[in-house]
Order: structure tokens, then C-alpha cells, then sequence
């Protein structure tokens, strides 16, 4: 990455990112054969992407973000994230109402207002301390709600792992969001910073995670596609984060060698 | 707490079997076994976070509670899969005190992130010849977050075998690294163990 001349490696970004929408579209049928966990047809591709993203995170990501948290104290940082989480919150509503999902919808409008008043403007959070804790959803899940399955598995540029249907659903997203639409366009070049902000601190307090998964183990790739997919289901209900529906594969007493 | 625990298991399943003797006739384990478990782990787990010790020290405390409170052999046996089968039992011996330490390390590490914070245990439920005990990790600044511990008294003790954060099995996450360090060593197990023994 480094050995490459930065509009070369944009423009051939931006290729494999067409590509990759591409080949992610035509595979979306194809799906984990029962008792495998992942689907990833595009592993190569995927490689060669996690990579590029590794050398980003090297050589740019991983030291702002440690400048960002050092330079800039805990309850500012706190706060920044806080606005730039409040105002996703329509499009939450926007998507639980998709979903037909009531707790979404009414947990995170009244979030959303009270944040925004009592916790001036989102940059507080008295929401949380009144039992409005945050509940996150997207189109991804709407997508997995409609009853589409999950896709291959996916490296994006810029963005990290995904699947095609989380893939998809980013870019949906970035259409409907009540926020964008609603607002002058000025504004969304301020929440983009914002958003980058909220990725920066996150990468400074996960830091130990996030660094010895991408730098210490023996298969970054394979450990972050593992560590991607099984919290994902999680989060979208299709395992218990427990035994539920893993019982059979994963009883060392029945399965010693996980054979 | 622990110090007696064929006394407690004897006491625990004389109560098990006033209350459940016609539904769970041949369960040695129960639910307020699995909890109990889980309680005392999650007390020490808490313990060390409020600790203030170096990170040193955590990462020692780690490895006293992994040991005392897991299924280590288990674990050990689960991640190295099929590999496991062709070992020696020497090898089996040494692969897992290694990989004790590559866990107490690379676990224990991470404790630091977990200052100011604590986990609570909410609910047990048994699942096939186990238990499932949830607890919530509370964090600073962070939406409380589901850790699950999956207990069994297959062992001949009652202790926890597999860990989930967020849906993120231990077990499964492991026995990939692992594998994933075999095959970079060509499969040579005394290689991955000498090499174990610096990671984490």
C-alpha cells in the first residue's frame, strides 16, 4: 500500500469497491452450507482489501486517532459522539417503522427529542439515565427483517467487513436518512466530522481490541470476518450470543477435537 | 467459597432434589449451582478491575481466576481440534499450560478497558446437559453490553467452558486463532506451543 502512488490506489479502490458491489449482487443467493459459519466466496478480493485497509489503519487511522484521544479530553470526546449518534436516531425510527418493530420506533423518537432538548442538542445523553438506553438498528436489519439473507461476506474499503445485505443496507441508508434528506446539504459535510470524530474515538478506546485483533493474531483477516459475523447475528437476534442455536456445533463435551 | 465444593454440591443437589426430584431426577447440576459459579467468578472478575494493579498484576489475577473457575483441559483440547487427537499427551500437557497463558495474557490485557466498570449476573437457564448464566457488562460511557458464561459439571467440578461477548464465542474464536497458528507452523505442534508461550 504504502509502495503505491495514492491516486493509483484510489482509483483502483474505487474499481474493486464497483466490483465488489458487483460480484457481492450476483452472489447474494449463495449462503452458508448448514454447520459453516461463514460464506465468502470473494476471499481473495476480501484479503487483498483487508490488507489495504490494515495499511490505512497503520499508516493514518490508528495514529489520529491516538492524537484525537490524547489531544482531546474524555468528556469532550464523550460529547461529539453523543451529537453524532443522536442525529442517527431518525433514521432509526425511519428504519424501525420499516420494521414494524414499535419499541424501536418509540425508544429512539423519544431519545431522540429528549436528547436533543434536555441533553442540549444530543451532546448529552439524560436519555440513557431515564432507561431509554440506546437501541441500534439500520437497513441492514430491516433487509434481514424482509427476510433477506445474509450474503457473502464482505470487506468494503473505508469501511471494514460487511455483507452483502449490510453492504446494501449502508447504502440505502445513506438515501433515505430522514437527517440528509431534510437538512441543507452544508450540514451533512458537518456530520460527516462529526461522524469521523465518533469512528476516531472509538478506534482510541478499543484500541486494545481492536490492535491485537488486526496486529497480533495469526489471521487478522480470518479473526475480524469471525469476530464480524458472529456479533452481527447476534445483534440482529439469529443467535442468543449463548448456546440457543450453536448448541449442537459448539458442546466440547460432545465434540472434543470440534471436529 | 469453593473450598469444599463436594459439600456444597451435596448440600445443593439435596435441595435440588426436594424441590425438582420429579422433573430433573438425574441432574447433578443446577441452576443455582451455574449461578453461584458465575457469581463468585464475576466477584473476583470485579475484585481485579477495582484492583488499580498493574497490568502485570491483572493479567496474573486473570489466569488465577481462569484456572480455578474454567475448564482449562477443555478448552485447551477444543481449540486445538483435530490437532489435539494426534498429540502425545506430553504435548497435550505443555500445549495447555501454554495456551493458560496465552488466554491469561491476551485476556488480561484487556482489563484495562473494564476500569469503572462491572458485570452483573441476570438469569441461568439449562440448555441440553449445561447451563447458560447471562450477565450485562456495564461500562462507562458505553451501552451495557451481554456476556454470556456456558457452565458444566462434566468435569467432575462445576466450571465454565466457553464465554460469549456480544455473540462472540470464546471457544470458536480460540480454536480459529489456533488453527490459524498451526498451519502457519506447517502443523508442528512443539513449534505453535513454543511460540504460545510468548503470545497474547
Amino acid at each position: 500500500m504504502q509502495t503505491r502512488k495514492p491516486t493509483a490506489t484510489v482509483s483502483k479502490r474505487a474499481a474493486t469497491l464497483c466490483a465488489v458491489i458487483a460480484l457481492g449482487i450476483t452472489g447474494a443467493c449463495t449462503s452458508p452450507k448448514p454447520g459453516e459459519m461463514v460464506n465468502d466466496p470473494y476471499e481473495k478480493t476480501n484479503r487483498k482489501i483487508h490488507n489495504m485497509s490494515k495499511g490505512l489503519d497503520t499508516a493514518v487511522v490508528r495514529p489520529v486517532s491516538m492524537a484525537y484521544g490524547k489531544a482531546v479530553p474524555n468528556p469532550v470526546r464523550i460529547g461529539v459522539s453523543n451529537v453524532a449518534d443522536n442525529l442517527t436516531l431518525p433514521s432509526m425510527v425511519l428504519n424501525g417503522i420499516l420494521q414494524g418493530d414499535g419499541e424501536l420506533v418509540l425508544n429512539n423518537s423519544f431519545r431522540f427529542v429528549i436528547n436533543s432538548t434536555y441533553g442540549l442538542g444530543g451532546l448529552l445523553d439524560p436519555a440513557s439515565k431515564m432507561g431509554l438506553t440506546q437501541m441500534d438498528t439500520d437497513f441492514g436489519e430491516t433487509l434481514h427483517v424482509w427476510g433477506a439473507k445474509e450474503g457473502a461476506y464482505l470487506e468494503v474499503p473505508l469501511m471494514g467487513p460487511s455483507t452483502t445485505r449490510d453492504l446494501t443496507g449502508k447504502a440505502v441508508d445513506a438515501v433515505i436518512n430522514p437527517v440528509s434528506v431534510l437538512t441543507p446539504l452544508t450540514y451533512t459535510a458537518a456530520r460527516r466530522g462529526l461522524s469521523v470524530a465518533e469512528k476516531l474515538d472509538d478506534r482510541y478506546r478499543y484500541d486494545e481490541t481492536i490492535s491485537s485483533t488486526l496486529y497480533e493474531s495469526a489471521d487478522s483477516y480470518s479473526q475480524t470476518r469471525l469476530l464480524y459475523l458472529q456479533n452481527r447475528r447476534f445483534e440482529l437476534g439469529q443467535s442468543s450470543g449463548g448456546s440457543d442455536d450453536s448448541s449442537t456445533l459448539f458442546d466440547p463435551y460432545e465434540d472434543p477435537y470440534a471436529e | 467459597m469453593l473450598n469444599n465444593p463436594l459439600s456444597r454440591r451435596a448440600m445443593l443437589a439435596g435441595a435440588s432434589a426436594l424441590a425438582f426430584l420429579p422433573a430433573l431426577p438425574a441432574l447433578a447440576l443446577t441452576e443455582a449451582g451455574a449461578t453461584k459459579l458465575i457469581n463468585t467468578v464475576v466477584a473476583e472478575i470485579n475484585k481485579v478491575i477495582d484492583s488499580g494493579k498493574s497490568e502485570a498484576g491483572m493479567i496474573k489475577d486473570f489466569e488465577t481466576i481462569f484456572i480455578r473457575y474454567s475448564d482449562v483441559p477443555t478448552i485447551a483440547r477444543y481449540a486445538l481440534g483435530v490437532a489435539a487427537r494426534d498429540a502425545s499427551a506430553a504435548q497435550m500437557k505443555s500445549f495447555t499450560t501454554a495456551f493458560t497463558g496465552y488466554i491469561a495474557r491476551k485476556y488480561g490485557k484487556r482489563f484495562r478497558e473494564f476500569i469503572g466498570g462491572r458485570l452483573e449476573v441476570q438469569s441461568a437457564k439449562a440448555v441440553k446437559s449445561f447451563f447458560e448464566v447471562k450477565t450485562l457488562a456495564y461500562l462507562p460511557g458505553s451501552a451495557p453490553f451481554d456476556v454470556t458464561f456456558l457452565v458444566s459439571d462434566k468435569s467432575g467440578k462445576d466450571l465454565f467452558f466457553n464465554m460469549f461477548i456480544e455473540g462472540v464465542n470464546l471457544l470458536l474464536t480460540e480454536r480459529e486463532e489456533i488453527g490459524a497458528m498451526l498451519d502457519k507452523r506447517g502443523g508442528k505442534i512443539d513449534s505453535l506451543i513454543a511460540d504460545l508461550q510468548k503470545a497474547g
